[in-house]
Formats: structure tokens, sequence, C-alpha cells
């Protein structure tokens, strides 16, 4: 035992800083290593053979040329699976390759390894296929006449026979939106030469492609490892399994490393979309301004196989509203089976397509009742301790919508542009706006998003922190997308071990269990809450072990005084904890969508200013004014770059962005036809936080990537309507939409 | 066919095709992975390498066009230090993912070098050819205000957030 007069040091990069990327140094000079960068001795490349019909019986598959082909390995096809003949993350429903059937346009049918990328191309172009060409089915209301779906989910709550002094109908559609990561799928297999294999592809969640690879090549779990890899961006696009079961496979069957990269054109089919959506509401309200009953349909498009649809359709459901009370609610909805590109996950998950039309009714019953359309909304505010108004869940946790609203309402309001610059107007150096009938509109959106897992799945997060006298390692799966998960892990097991020096360990499934999905919102609260969980029961126990009450870099204290160095601490070894963070149960809901299915709730509220030439239906976005419910903020710039980035998402959904699909075919997959917002198309934005802690996670934090990508569309849309005095039915707003001509 | 040309201050001879482009060149042959492809079709810009001291989009310039010229990547951009531009985008949390930063820095430093004192709307229409899917784009603009601050000899703004 030693005592001494060393002082403690303050640690830097604790909870409620902004603590520079650990990753930026290798971003800023080109040495992150990207899934794509990825390279090993002796590899082959791969190439996918697509199904160039929507729906088609395959009537000849004949490989044989391709492996003719000089430089080609292999080519493998569904014959060539070893074991379950499909995947999917909640059913095993698409096969590893289209086998007799395809059912969607770019389904994959076989794949090729060869010397190089041309040459497999070369032997992808040589097999010899031909189709039964067969009538899709691609409109979702056929769909559902057809009972094609993948679930129904309804809400009954309330009394149907109530009715209110106003009512409003509308109808509204969503188009369907690309994630559009800047970087491409791309991944890379290396067998063990034991019969298993590394997997380092493209991932939000390594363990869920790992329990969807091994069955599919009849090995055992340990002998499929798949690895975190650098990624450009995911919002959802990288939670299903594209390339993964392939490259396996392939590497398996060559013995040699093999690895795939899809080019822009192939990523658009080579991921699921946001889902595309139809909606019919009815709002009725009383005289005083209370809602009292909403009625809606609901349709959305889940394309040719189920992914994550089930549980997009029950968030469109439980959030078709919005944060607002209301005791009589009555929702039909259906994600539906088509042969449409497959519909998923995407920031904001079923949450995004109702926004837009429950916003436009409480617009619209405002307007009817001559209230403030935010007053309105604030009248109707739910809060913590109300029934849920979908589930009837008792909102345990904070929900802080009237604050937000109030918040919002307090911010300045954009002055109109003093500048003469035709490049501030809408439709920019075009030049083809006349500045004298350029309309400016203002629009709110205010709207909701569960956080983390719901409905009873068992939502965990495994994280293990080691101690050592250089330092503190946290072994995690977790999936570093961008957002900046690696920083919030540094910054929670500083905050909790006083020690600076703190590496996240990237952790292949082999090493460590599953950490979730990054989405939902959740790492934050999973992840982190694990982080912090786990270095809590780490330092009691050393300072149980040692008799102290205090644990920083130099060892173990007590009153004051250094008892034992952390060298000494760790004399016997690193110390060593792991845990598994679980959020509060959820429960599955009954037959009429009641029960508790949420752990938790976030709000967000939007203000945007818009110009709007009405004659050429140009539109330029001047102003978002945000104020989010964050819980507690753990790094402020982090969280303003995801707000900021999260908002531009929900501008282009609104104005831009669209995949054309026409009869199951994507018309524009490439960045000149999909058109994403630029830095001209960037409104000024102010983002403010309304801080009251959650329940459970890290502090009081809560999950902030996908509330703004909800909020701020629908206000976009609204500011439009504003300015233009009409309504539209549809999103994205595109000018013909504007002019009228459609 | 063989093309000679300077990568980052070092001559390198390389074996390519007609039709090869230079970012495949680039990250192909001799292994620079840093210049990053993201649409292949000129629009995203993640490609944006300097040749003989201009950004150019390495995805609309074939290998074959860079015989004799000087190429610098975002490896060679500066010397075992970073670059304002690196500096600024890494203080100002000027990325997410990360993907679209190399593009972002090279544009951005050529223009830096042409107008080392641009206004914000300089900034965005001088680098309105490059693609962020990350941050919506405004903590690029304060990273690039911070380079040309540095690079002025001037001390950069502090960040535009508080906490109150």
């Amino acid at each position: 035992m030693t005592t001494s007069p060393v002082t403690r040091k303050r640690i830097r990069g604790g909870i409620g800083e902004s603590p520079l990327r650990p990753d930026g140094i290798p971003k800023v000079t080109g040495n992150f290593a990207y899934a794509s960068d990825l390279h090993a001795e002796g590899m082959l490349w791969a190439a996918t053979l697509r199904s160039p019909h929507p729906r088609a019986r395959i009537t000849k598959l004949d490989t044989a040329p391709a492996l003719a082909v000089g430089g080609v390995v292999a080519v493998l096809t569904q014959d060539d699976v070893p074991g379950r003949p499909g995947f999917g993350m909640h059913v095993p429903d698409q096969p590893v390759f289209a086998a007799g059937e395809c059912n969607y346009w770019g389904e994959p049918i076989a794949v090729v390894a060869a010397s190089d990328l041309e040459t497999a191309k070369l032997g992808v172009a040589a097999i010899v296929v031909e189709y039964e060409v067969l009538e899709p089915l691609t409109d979702m209301e056929e769909a559902d006449a057809a009972d094609s779906q993948t679930r129904r989910m309804k809400i009954r709550r309330g009394d149907r026979t109530v009715s209110g002094a106003v009512s409003v109908e509308g109808y509204y559609e969503v188009g369907q939106q690309d994630q559009a990561p800047l970087g491409n799928e791309a991944g890379l297999a290396i067998p063990d030469g034991d019969g298993g294999v590394d997997l380092y592809a493209v991932s939000q969640w390594v363990h869920s492609d790992h329990w969807q690879i091994y069955p599919c090549l009849n090995l055992e779990p340990e002998q499929i490892r798949c690895h975190p890899v650098g990624m450009g961006g995911a919002f959802g696009s990288r939670e299903d399994v594209s390339m993964h079961i392939h490259l396996c496979m392939l590497a398996l069957r060559t013995g040699r490393p093999v690895k795939m990269m899809f080019d822009r054109a192939e990523s658009f089919v080579g991921h699921v979309h946001r889902h595309p959506a139809r909606m019919w509401y009815r709002h009725e309200a009383d005289a005083d301004g209370k809602l009292v009953k909403v009625e809606a349909r609901l349709i959305l498009d889940g394309g040719a196989y189920e992914s994550s649809s089930n549980a997009v359709i029950a968030n469109a459901a439980y959030f078709a509203m919005g944060p607002y009370l209301c005791d009589n609610v009555f929702i039909d909805s259906v994600a539906v089976k088509t042969n449409n590109p497959p519909a998923g996950a995407m920031r904001g998950f079923g949450g995004v397509q109702t926004a837009f039309g429950h916003e436009a009714q409480m617009d619209r019953l405002a307007d009817e009742l001559s209230i403030d359309r935010l007053e309105f909304r604030r009248r109707n505010a739910l809060g913590q301790g109300d029934p849920m108004n979908s589930s009837g869940q008792i909102i345990e946790g904070s929900l802080p919508t009237a604050e937000l609203i109030d918040e919002l309402a307090s911010m300045p309001i954009v002055e109109p542009l003093a500048s003469d610059d035709p490049r501030h107007l809408p439709g920019g150096t075009g030049l083809t706006t006349n500045p004298d009938h350029v309309k400016r509109g203002m629009g709110y959106g205010v709207t909701i998003k569960n956080l983390a897992f719901s409905e009873a799945f068992d939502d965990y997060s495994d994280v293990r922190i080691s101690l050592s006298p250089i330092g503190v390692e946290v072994y995690t799966a977790a999936a570093e997308v961008g957002q900046g998960m690696v920083t919030i892990i540094q910054q929670l097991a500083r905050e909790v071990l006083k020690i600076e020096q703190v590496a996240v360990v990237w952790s292949d499934t082999n090493v460590i269990g599953s950490a979730g999905s990054t989405s939902a919102s959740r790492q934050t609260q999973m992840t982190g809450g694990a982080t912090y969980q786990c270095a809590v029961e780490l330092r009691q126990q050393i300072l149980d072990e040692f008799g102290g009450d205090d644990l920083s870099s130099e060892g173990v204290w007590r009153d004051g005084d250094l008892l034992v160095t952390l060298a000494e601490v760790c004399g016997g070894g690193a110390k060593e904890h792991e845990i598994r963070y679980r959020h509060p149960e959820t429960f599955a809901t009954d037959e009429n969508g009641q029960g508790d299915p949420h752990p938790a709730f976030a709000v967000a509220a939007h203000r945007a200013v818009v110009d709007v030439d009405p004659e050429l239906g140009l539109v330029r976005v001047v102003q978002l004014d945000t104020v989010q419910d964050v819980g507690k903020v753990l790094n402020p710039v982090a969280a303003l770059g995801q707000i900021e980035g999260g908002a531009l998402q929900g501008v282009g959904m609104a104005v831009l962005e669209e995949l054309v699909v026409d009869k199951g075919v994507i018309k524009n997959p490439n960045f000149t036809d999909y058109l994403l917002p630029t830095f001209l198309d960037a409104p000024h934005i102010e983002v403010r936080f309304v801080e009251e802690p959650e329940r459970w996670g890290p502090l009081g934090a809560k999950g902030i990537g996908e509330p703004p990508t909800i909020s701020a569309g629908p206000a976009v849309y609204a500011a439009i309507q504003d300015a233009i005095g009409r309504h539209l039915h549809r999103v994205p707003v595109l000018p013909q939409h504007i002019v009228g001509s459609s | 066919m063989e093309v000679s040309l300077t990568v980052n201050g070092q001559a390198v001879t390389s074996e390519v095709e007609a039709r090869t482009l230079l970012v495949h060149l680039l990250r192909e042959n001799l292994g620079l992975t840093g210049t990053h492809v993201g649409c292949e079709t000129g629009y995203c810009g993640a490609c944006t390498v300097h040749v003989d001291g201009t950004p150019v989009k390495s995805c609309t310039m074939l290998a074959a066009q860079v015989e004799g010229a000087e190429v610098t990547t975002v490896e060679g951009l500066a010397n075992g230090e970073l670059h304002p531009v690196q500096e600024g985008f890494w203080e100002r949390h000027g990325l997410q993912c990360g993907y679209c930063t190399p593009g972002m820095i090279m544009t951005a430093a050529g223009m830096l070098a042409d107008n080392d004192n641009p206004s914000e709307d300089e900034i965005r229409h001088g680098i309105e050819g490059n693609l962020c899917r990350c941050t919506g784009y405004h903590n690029i603009v304060r990273a690039i205000e911070y380079a040309a601050a540095k690079m002025r000899g001037d001390e950069p703004a502090a960040p535009d957030w508080e906490v109150v």
C-alpha cells in the first residue's frame, strides 16, 4: 500500500464536452479503412447476376459458359446453398438466390468470382438464363385487395361513435426515399482454412447478419465471424443482409479471399429502401380545439420480401397521429407484399410517412377552428403520464412535447432576405424566377418516435470493459456508421472511471455478444447505457477489493489518499467486467393494438420557412428552426451534427428525393436523376435542445438520430402549402404539384 | 499502355488500359484508397484530387490524361502533419462517416488556394459539387472557415454553438 500527496488530474473528454473524434485523423488523411478499401493477398473479385424482370419464371439457367471464361474461378446459384435456403431480418423468406421465380427487379440469381472485377462481370454476362416473364404486382392497393400482405395491424381505442364539432379529411402519398449513403456496399470474406470464414462487410448489426448467415451455410455459429468494418454511412440501408451470404459461399468454395463492391447503380437495387405510403385520415376536434377522434387507413408497400416491414408498419400505426392527446383512435394499417424492390429500414422507420399525414391534418383542423396552428398543437400536446394515443400505454419516461412547442414559438422568425442576389431565389442561378412573384411560407412539424426496439423484442447490448495500467478498453460490436458512437462510449467510460485513455475495440461475433442494431436511435442509450453500467460495476468491484472510495488513473483512493496505484490494482492482470444491458421490458399488444409496446419516446419540433415561385413550381427552403427532446446532451457538437444532417434528409424527402419505380423497375438508380440535397439546398438551421432526462439509459440521454428526419419534412411540406395557399397531397412536392398540373 | 506521372511527389509508372479512370489508377494500381468512389458519374465529388494543382473529379478523367502530370491525393496533401483544411474538418466536426471527406478537403483546399478569405456564400458555391449525406453541410462550412482563418494566420472563430 502506498500513501502519497498525489493529486487527481482533471479528466478531459467527459460528458457534456465535445471531444474530437478518435477516428478524425484517419478520416481526414485518407487512412481510414472503409469496407471498399479492404484488400487481402490473392483475393478474387465477385459480381452478381440480377433479374432484369420484376417477376419472371427462370426457365433455363446455365452457368457453364461463365466458368469457361478465362479467369473465372467459381459461379454459384441457389443449388449451391448448403443449408437453409433463405434469410431475412425477421423471417427467412428471401432466398439466397432467386430460384424458380424472380420476385423483384435486381434480385440476385448467381454470383461469379474471378481474378478481377472486369472478368467477374464478363462471367456474369456469359451466364445463360431464360425467363418466362410474368405480370408483376406493383400497385399497393391492388396488393391489399388481393390480401398480399406481411402484416395487418389495427388500433381500436375508445368510442367510434364519438364525433367532434369539426372534422377534416385528407389523403396523402409519400414517395420512396433511398438512404443514399455516400459509400456503396462492399465486403471481403476470408476463408480460415478450417472450413470457416471471416466476413468484413458493411453492416449496422453484425450479429443479425451472423444469425442469418450460418444457417444458410450449414455451419456452426462460431465458424462464421462477422467483423465490424468502416462504412460510408448507413441510415437503415445496412440493416439487411445484401452480399454477405454470397461472399461467404464464394470464399468457402474457392478457398480464397473474395471481395465485392457495388457501384452506385447496383447499390440502388442492392439494399432496401423506405416504404412508399398511401394514407387516408379523418380528424375530429371539439370547438375548444381538443382532438376527439382520429381515424386512419395506412398502406405501406414492403416490396417483394418482408425485411423489417412488420416492424415498420407497427411504427406507422403506433405513431400515426403524432404527439397529441386523443382518446378515440381507429387505425387500419397494412404492409403489402408486391414485386417492387424490397422496402425496409430507413431513418425514422414508419413514423416518417405518417408524420406528413398527421401534421397536415393538424394544420387543416387548426384552420377550420381558426386557432393558431402551433397553439392548436400546444393544446393537444402529449406528455409524461399521459396514455399514448394509439396503444394506451402510460408514458412513464420523459415527453416534453409542450415544452418543445413553447421553445419553438420563442425562437425568432427569420427576416425576409434583403439580398437581391439571384442565387438566393428559388431555382437559383437558373435565373427563371421573377423576385416579385416569390411567395414566402411557414410551416410546422411536431412528431414523435419510439426509441430502441419494441413489442417484446429482447433488446440488449453486451459490453466488456478491460482496465489495465495503460488505460481502458471497451469491447463492443456496436456499428459505428459515422454517427459518433465511438466518442460517446469514450466519454461515458471516462466519466465513470476517471481515466482519460479509453479505446473502443470493435469486436467480432466470436469475441463479444450482440450490441443490437445501430438503428432505432438506440445505440447511445443501449451501448452507451451498457458502457456506463459496466464501468460503474467494474469501478465498484475494484473499490470493494481495495477498500477505496474513489478510482482514477492514479489508482484507488480513500479519504483523499492514494491507497494503491493503478499498476498495483492490475498486478494480477487486467481487471475485466462484462454485462448485458437491457431497457425496460416491452410487450406485444393485443388484437386492438393496446398494451405496452415501447420502452421510450422522443419528440422533435421543426419550423420551416420557404420561398416558392408558384408559377414555375420552384422551392427554396430558407430556414429551419428546431427544438429536440434529447434527454441529456452527452456531446453537443455530435448532437448538432446528427440533428442538422438528419433534418436535411427530411428536407430532401419533402422536395427532392424519390426513387422512380415504374412497373417494378427503378428508373433513376444514379445521383444524376435521384436528387440529393447539396450545399445550396441546405437551409440555415437553428437548433435548441430540451433536456428532460429519460428514465433509463446513460445519465438520462435519449437517442437523437431519427427525430429530426421525421419532423423536418412535414414542416417544409406545410410551409410550401402555406406559401401557395393550396393543399398538396404528395411528397416529395415537385414543380408540377405546385403549379397544379398534376 | 503505360502512364508516368508524379503522385504525391513521387514519380510513378503504371500499366493501365486506355479506358482506366484516374480514380482506379490511384486506388487499385497505387493503393491510394483515401480517394473514394461514391457515384462514378461525377456528381458526388468523393473522388476529388488535384491534377497540376487544380481539383478534379478523378472518376471523370482517364488515367491516360494524367501522363506527365502532378497528382495530389488526400494522402499527400500535407507531409506528416495536417493541412489546415484537414485540421478544420477534425476540429469543427466537419465529418461523420467521413466518406465524402477526402473529396471535400481536396475541393476546399483548391478553393482556399485561390481565395483564403471566402464569404459563407463563396464557400457554399465553391464546394457545391461535393455531396455529403451525414452532416447537413453546416459543420463543413465551419471547417472551411476555420481552415481559411488558419491559412491567413488568423485565430479561427470560436465554435458557433454554446451550451446554456
